[in-house]
Parts: C-alpha cells; sequence; structure tokens
C-alpha cells in the first residue's frame, strides 16, 4: 500500500516495449483480415488491401496502451494533452466530414480518417474522451489513491446487495412502471414493440434461471423448448383449428413432455458433457422441423397463426359478420395499437406468473432441493434427495415456461420458422441469465434491458448490432465473473442461532 | 463395394478435419476444464486467412502449386495461432479463478464477436475459391462407377498423419509436452514445482488453434467455398467427436473425429443426407448414456 498522493514508479522503456508487443500482436492479428477483402464480384482483382487501416488499428493500439500505462502510474498530464489533442481533431474532421457532404472536405477529412467506418470513427472518438476526462479526473484527484482490483470488487458486491436489498423497493416500482408503460407519454409503436421483445426475454430469463440458476443445469438447448412451444401452438391451431388460449397450456405441457424427454437420459451426466448434449439437442429439433416438410412446413415455415383473442374479442379492425371485436364492444376508436398493448400485458402476465413461481417454488422442499443439489449433489444423494428426478422437474418446469414463451412468440409474429430457433437465441437467453447474476431475478430484468433494449433501439447500427453484443457478453462477464447483481443470500437461515435475529418470519429471503 | 470404398474414403477426409479441430478441444479441457466455445470459430479464421493467402500469392505471382501450400499453410498456422493466443489472453486468462460458467459465457462471447468481425470485414457471401490440387487415381472400375481417391484427400490424409505423429512426439517426449501433461493432471501442483503455468497453457492455445487453422486450409480445398458460418456446425461436431474420444484424451480425439466422419460419410450415403448432423448428435448421446467418459477417457473420480 503506498501513502496517498505518491507516484508508484514508473518505467517508460518497460511501458513503451509493452506498447509495442500488443501493437505488434493488433498488426499480426489484423494483417489478413482487415488488410486484405476478398471481393465478391468475380472480374476485376480478387483482394482488396486496406493495409493503411492496419497501421492505423496498430497505431491506434500502441498509444491506447501506452496511454493506459500512464495512467496507472499516474502520469495524467501527458495522456491528457494527448487524448484530448486525438479526441478534439477526431470528432473536428468527423462532424466537418459530415457537415461537408461529398465536397472536397468530405473527401479529404476521409483520407484522414483512420477508418472508413463512421461508426468505429465515432467509437474512436468517444474512446478517446472518455481517456481525457480519466486523466483529467486523475489530475484532479491527485491525493486519493487508486483502488486495486479487489477493493473494487468489493465495492461492486456491496452494491449488488444493496441494490437486491432494494429489489423489494425496485421490484414494486419497476413492475409499476411495466404495468403502465403502454399509456406513458412518448410511446410509441415502435418503443412498445421493443418493450414486448424485452419482457419476452426477461420470461424466457427466468424461465431459464429455474434450470441454470436454481438447479445449477448447464442448459445451451433452451430455445428447442422455445421451438416445441412454438410449433405446438402453430400445429394445434393449423390442424385442429384451436385457439389461443387453448392451446397455451398444452404447448407449455409439450414442451415439459419435451424436457422429460431429453432430460431422462441425459440429466445424470455432468455440467458440460449436459451442456453439449442439449445444445445438440436443439441442433436437432431445428434440424426435424427444417427437414420435416410435410408437417412442419420446413424452412418456408408457418404463416397465419391466429391472433390471441380477449375473451373471444379479437383485435381486429373489421371483424366477421356477427361477432363483435374488440373496439366495437367496447364501443372504441378503432386503433392498431391495441393489439400491440394487448400483447404486452399478455407477456406481462406470463413473465409475471413465471416470477411468481420462482418464489414460490423456492420455499417449497423441492426448491430446496434443486438449489442443495446445485451445492452438492454428494450430500443431496446421502440426505436422500434422488437426484435425477429432482433435476428432471426443474428441467421440465424450466422447458414448461420456454414452451409458454414460445407460443406467445407463435401469436405474437403470426409466423414461425426454423430460423428464428437457432443456437444463438439459446446463447442469448444464457447470457441474460448469466450476466444477470445467477439465480438473481431483478439482475435478469436488467440484464434483458440492457442486452436486448440498448441494442434495439441502435437498431441503425444493424451491422455492429451482434459485434457489440459478443464484446459487451466478454467484458461484462470479466468484469464482474458472477454476474451483474452477483451476492447470493442465503435461501434459508438458521434463525435460532443467538447472534442472529430471532424473527421466525424473516426466515426466507426470495 | 465400390461405393462403400468410395463412402470410407470420403468420411476419413472428413473424419480428419473434425479430428484436427478436435485436439484443440480436448487439450484446453484437459488443462483448464471449460469448452473452449471458440475454437469452431478460430477453425473458420483459418480457413478466410487461407484463402486471403491464396489470392494474394495469386496476385504475387507464385504459380506452383506445392511451394504455394507451404506459404499458405504456414502464414495461416502463424496468423491464425495469435487469434488463438490473443483469445486466451483476453477472454479466459482473467477468468481463470472464476466459476466455470463465466468462462463459458466469454467463450460463446467471443464466439459471436468473432463471427461478426469476419462477416463484417469479408462480407457474408460465400467466398469461392478454384480448385487448387485436382486429378486422383480412379479404381474399381466398375461400368459408370469408380472409386475416385483424389490426390486432394491423399494430401489431406497424409498431413493429418504427419501432424499427429508430430504432435505426439511434442507432447511425449519434450520439456513442453511434460509441462502439459503435468498442468493437465494439477494446475496448483504443477505451479509448484516450478512449471510456468501460464505460458504452458498460452502453449496450448497455440497449438489448437494452429492444428484448427491446418483444419480450416483443409475444409477450404476439400469444399472450395467457406463464408463466415461454417465455425459453427465444425465446432459443434468437433466438440462431439472430443466428448465421443474420451475428453482430455489426445489419440481419443483423433479417433472419435474419425467415427464422426465415417458415421455422417456413410449416414449420407445409405440413409438421408438432410438428416446427418441429427446422426452425430444421436450418437454422441448414445456414447454419452452407455459411456459417459468416452471411448478413450479415463472415468474421473468423485472426491466428496
Amino acid at each position: 500500500m503506498q501513502a496517498p498522493g505518491a507516484r508508484p514508479p514508473f518505467d517508460l522503456l518497460g511501458a513503451l516495449k509493452d506498447a509495442g508487443r500488443v501493437a505488434a500482436v493488433v498488426a499480426l492479428l489484423t494483417v489478413a483480415l482487415l488488410g486484405a477483402r476478398v471481393q465478391d464480384a468475380s472480374s476485376g482483382p480478387p483482394l482488396l488491401f486496406r493495409f493503411d487501416d492496419v497501421i492505423a488499428a496498430a497505431a491506434l493500439a500502441f498509444f491506447g496502451r501506452l496511454g493506459v500505462a500512464l495512467l496507472r502510474a499516474r502520469r495524467a498530464l501527458p495522456v491528457l494533452v494527448g487524448a484530448i489533442a486525438f479526441a478534439l481533431g477526431l470528432t473536428a474532421i468527423l462532424l466537418l466530414g459530415t457537415a461537408a457532404g461529398g465536397g472536397e472536405g468530405a473527401v479529404l477529412a476521409r483520407r484522414i480518417l483512420p477508418f472508413a467506418s463512421p461508426v468505429v470513427n465515432w467509437t474512436l472518438a468517444i474512446a478517446a474522451w472518455i481517456m481525457s476526462a480519466r486523466a483529467a479526473w486523475l489530475l484532479w484527484h491527485a491525493s486519493e489513491s487508486t483502488l486495486d482490483s479487489e477493493a473494487r470488487e468489493a465495492r461492486m458486491d456491496r452494491l449488488g446487495a444493496r441494490i437486491q436489498e432494494w429489489a423489494r423497493l425496485v421490484g414494486p416500482l419497476l413492475l409499476g412502471v411495466a404495468v403502465v408503460l403502454p399509456f406513458l407519454p412518448g410511446i410509441d409503436r415502435r418503443l412498445l414493440d421493443i418493450a414486448v421483445l424485452v419482457v419476452t426475454y426477461i420470461m424466457l430469463g427466468w424461465g431459464l434461471n429455474i434450470v441454470v440458476g436454481l438447479a445449477g443445469l448447464l442448459d445451451l438447448g433452451y430455445v428447442a423448448f422455445y421451438a416445441v412451444g412454438a410449433y405446438s401452438y402453430a400445429l394445434l391451431a393449423l390442424y385442429f383449428d384451436l385457439g389461443f388460449w387453448t392451446c397455451l397450456p398444452l404447448a407449455g405441457i409439450m414442451s415439459a413432455f419435451a424436457g422429460i424427454l431429453l432430460g431422462f437420459p441425459v440429466l445424470r451426466l455432468r455440467g458440460d458433457y449436459l451442456a453439449i448434449v442439449t445444445l445438440g439437442f436443439g441442433e436437432i429439433i431445428r434440424i426435424i422441423l427444417l427437414n420435416w416438410y410435410t408437417f412442419t412446413n420446413g424452412p418456408d415455415g408457418i404463416s397465419g397463426i391466429p391472433r390471441p383473442t380477449l375473451f373471444g374479442l379479437p383485435f381486429t379492425a373489421n371483424p366477421a359478420e356477427g361477432e363483435a371485436s374488440f373496439h366495437s364492444f367496447f364501443g372504441l376508436e378503432y386503433s392498431p395499437l391495441d393489439r400491440i398493448v394487448f400483447l404486452y400485458y399478455l407477456i406481462l402476465a406470463l413473465a409475471l406468473v413465471t416470477n411468481l413461481f420462482t418464489l414460490r417454488i423456492r420455499k417449497l422442499p423441492v426448491g430446496r432441493a434443486w438449489e442443495a443439489l446445485r451445492e452438492d449433489e454428494i450430500a443431496c444423494r446421502s440426505l436422500g434427495v434422488h437426484p435425477r428426478n429432482t433435476k428432471l422437474t426443474a428441467f421440465s418446469i424450466g422447458a414448461m415456461f420456454g414452451g409458454f414463451g414460445g407460443s406467445f412468440f407463435a401469436t405474437r409474429q403470426g409466423f414461425i420458422s426454423p430460423e428464428s430457433f437457432t443456437f444463438l437465441e439459446s446463447a442469448i437467453i444464457l447470457a441474460i441469465v448469466v450476466l444477470g447474476g445467477m439465480g438473481s431475478q431483478i439482475g435478469i430484468v436488467f440484464a434483458a434491458i440492457l442486452l436486448i433494449g440498448l441494442p434495439e433501439v441502435f437498431r441503425d447500427l444493424n451491422q455492429y448490432r451482434m459485434l457489440a453484443f459478443g464484446l459487451a457478453m466478454v467484458t461484462i462477464m470479466v468484469w464482474r465473473p458472477r454476474g451483474l447483481l452477483a451476492h447470493r443470500e442465503p435461501t434459508i437461515r438458521i434463525t435460532d442461532h443467538p447472534s442472529h435475529g430471532a424473527d421466525p418470519a424473516q426466515e426466507t429471503r426470495a | 463395394m465400390g461405393y462403400f470404398l468410395q463412402q470410407l474414403i470420403n468420411g476419413l477426409t472428413l473424419g480428419m478435419i473434425y479430428g484436427l479441430i478436435a485436439i484443440g478441444y480436448t487439450m484446453v479441457y484437459g488443462i483448464i476444464g471449460m469448452i473452449n466455445f471458440a475454437h469452431g470459430e478460430i477453425f473458420m479464421i483459418g480457413a478466410f486467412i487461407s484463402i486471403i493467402t491464396f489470392l494474394a500469392l495469386g496476385l504475387v505471382g507464385v504459380g506452383w502449386v506445392p511451394l504455394a501450400l507451404l506459404i499458405v499453410l504456414l502464414a495461416t498456422m502463424l496468423l491464425t495461432s495469435v487469434y488463438g493466443w490473443a483469445l486466451e489472453r483476453v477472454a479466459y486468462r482473467p477468468l481463470r479463478s472464476s466459476p466455470r460458467l463465466a468462462a463459458l459465457i466469454t467463450a460463446i462471447g467471443m464466439s459471436i464477436f468473432l463471427q461478426n468481425y469476419v462477416q463484417l470485414l469479408q462480407g457474408a457471401r460465400n467466398k469461392p475459391l478454384q480448385p487448387v490440387i485436382t486429378g486422383g487415381m480412379r479404381f474399381l472400375e466398375d461400368g459408370e462407377f469408380a472409386v475416385n481417391f483424389s490426390f486432394l484427400q491423399m494430401l489431406i490424409i497424409a498431413l493429418t498423419i504427419a501432424l499427429m505423429i508430430g504432435f505426439t512426439l511434442l507432447i511425449n517426449r519434450t520439456a513442453l509436452g511434460r509441462s502439459q501433461r503435468a498442468c493437465q493432471q494439477d494446475l496448483g501442483m504443477a505451479a509448484l514445482i516450478g512449471i510456468d503455468v501460464d505460458r504452458t497453457i498460452s502453449l496450448t492455445f497455440i497449438m489448437g488453434a494452429s492444428l484448427a487453422s491446418v483444419a480450416g486450409l483443409m475444409f477450404l480445398l476439400n469444399y472450395g467455398v467457406i463464408d463466415f458460418y461454417i465455425g459453427f456446425l465444425a465446432g459443434v461436431k468437433a466438440f462431439t467427436a472430443a466428448v465421443l474420444g474420451g475428453i482430455g484424451s489426445v489419440p481419443g480425439a483423433m479417433l472419435g473425429g474419425l467415427l464422426i466422419g465415417l458415421i455422417e460419410a456413410f449416414w449420407s450415403a445409405y440413409f438421408s443426407v438432410e438428416y446427418k448432423d441429427v446422426a452425430a448428435f444421436a450418437i454422441l448421446v448414445l456414447v454419452l448414456i452407455f459411456r459417459p467418459t468416452g471411448l478413450l477417457g479415463k472415468p474421473d473420480v468423485e472426491k466428496v
């Protein structure tokens, strides 16, 4: 521990060498894939070379690394000057390039800029501004010692714990916002669609949390049950002309059944094997949906899936002869938004049912058995908990909620095809559960908003969306390996211990 | 008979490619006990670096095929292994003492990132390459059908066998191999007796990535077309191969790769092409149920 204000010694030569190494690695990484692009056209040169981009990337890596090293050693002034100069220059050129349109200035600006893509350039500029801000902050607070990583980790843990404490307040607050959301000012159709999507993923995250968070079973094929639910509803509606409300429980039962079918043979496997088998199962389901043309219509998918009704009232502008629709029954003006609002409340209700179910079942013997199994399987076996059957209940209940989510997806889209049920979906749902902090219900809400809501808002940057998504998964995990709001409260406390409170009502915590 | 032999050759070739990827999975799993989910993308990057080097050599005017092949092989092994190294350094090393699920999530995140990175830089369309090695041997001619054993398939099989021999020697005879095996048995103990664990793990990733890049080159030569998405399925199948052979065992990975390749070839030939991927996964499930440690894996002891 150093005295406050003392600057650690700084080895300039070492930092330069280190930055040079990083730049060399970046150059090697980018020389082929960034430096040359395989051209699609059959005429002309087969490769387009962009070696200036490689040089730019290596140079940026060099200075970035050097800057970080300087900041770590609390030599903020040179970083401040350099970063501000770079950020100012880059921002000015970018603004100029945008303002100049197609003129000579724009051409010149394009030549000076490090990369061709404006998104990357803007990201760079923002990074440079952040670095300058950090340097300025360090200069200003020169006397304070920086936190080491452990202290930072502990601080985040405390924050996580506090947010979970707040969850009792934040939860109802969020719920209140969610309930009145469609009627808030400034909510248009696009935002409402995003909200429906986010709540769908929250529900799926809560469903998967039963399997991964509570029972500790790593499921990489959750999308399979989602697909079973969606196709159950679509096919039942198609072949037997059943409505949404009849099919919803049926789809859930079928998904749960699929969960039992898969889980029975494989649930005695250890964690990683289970992960890969479930991944394989997810792919098998998708391949079958793709190839069983006569039954599932193959890659063309199923269209014309009936929309949900409110107690038999459809949300159409012109209902069939002799039938009332939602707006005519209540004597309202027809609005296409009504259906979206209804879908929103539908998925919100489904999500809340999932949440309530999880909160309650954690206090039942079977929920306790799940968590105990997650912690120590051998101890459980010696206490008479049947591992496979207990895991099977978790697996099939999780699958059932996946099935509910799937039939909602089918009715919302009106069209489903195997393309919607790729491994990426499973990965996203799992990422939401793990990033939120395993087992934390409120963490899943935040993770879903972060991972689904934000990228949807930035839909225009479509190409970079998944890139940023992958990067975010890595960064958050490296930063907080146990999830954003990881803070594990014991579900049960022995309350007659003298040092603890004697209030038996406080026995459990959700 | 001729048809059977042809499928055997095709299956062996395919199996060699899967086996080379599977070694990367099995080594990493053996040492740090995590599924390196992004390994399939490393294979895909190897294929892309190969095609770029081929095209660049064509522009420079290197026309002699053996020389071009050698340069491409070396270039793709070098550049792809940098990706393998960087992957471990950036995404896995900070998480080594964290819960295993965290490392799996970063691996999946890296896989998504690398896929989109390549798609962004190289475009989403298929990238075709003119056949580099043509011709072959025909035998057992029987009316219209003849067994065709192309020079390319011979090269793939020979190169894989050569790599396997070199690799086995590396593991069994060198100091690096010894420290690798020590790390596999007990990471903490290996560190205590003075093995540089970080360096060993880095080298493991480098070796796995360079083998996967050779597989990528072979895939490119064999199919003549690649895209940014080939890593997923090949990666999953190679992982299946590693589990089938017994994860942690290098010969097992090769054996598993060969079996998966053969199953796929024969299933496509005698049953249905559409469900060939289902066959591989179904075999995996069956193996795991009846022999959870794989064919050559050692049973792991459950400690309390």
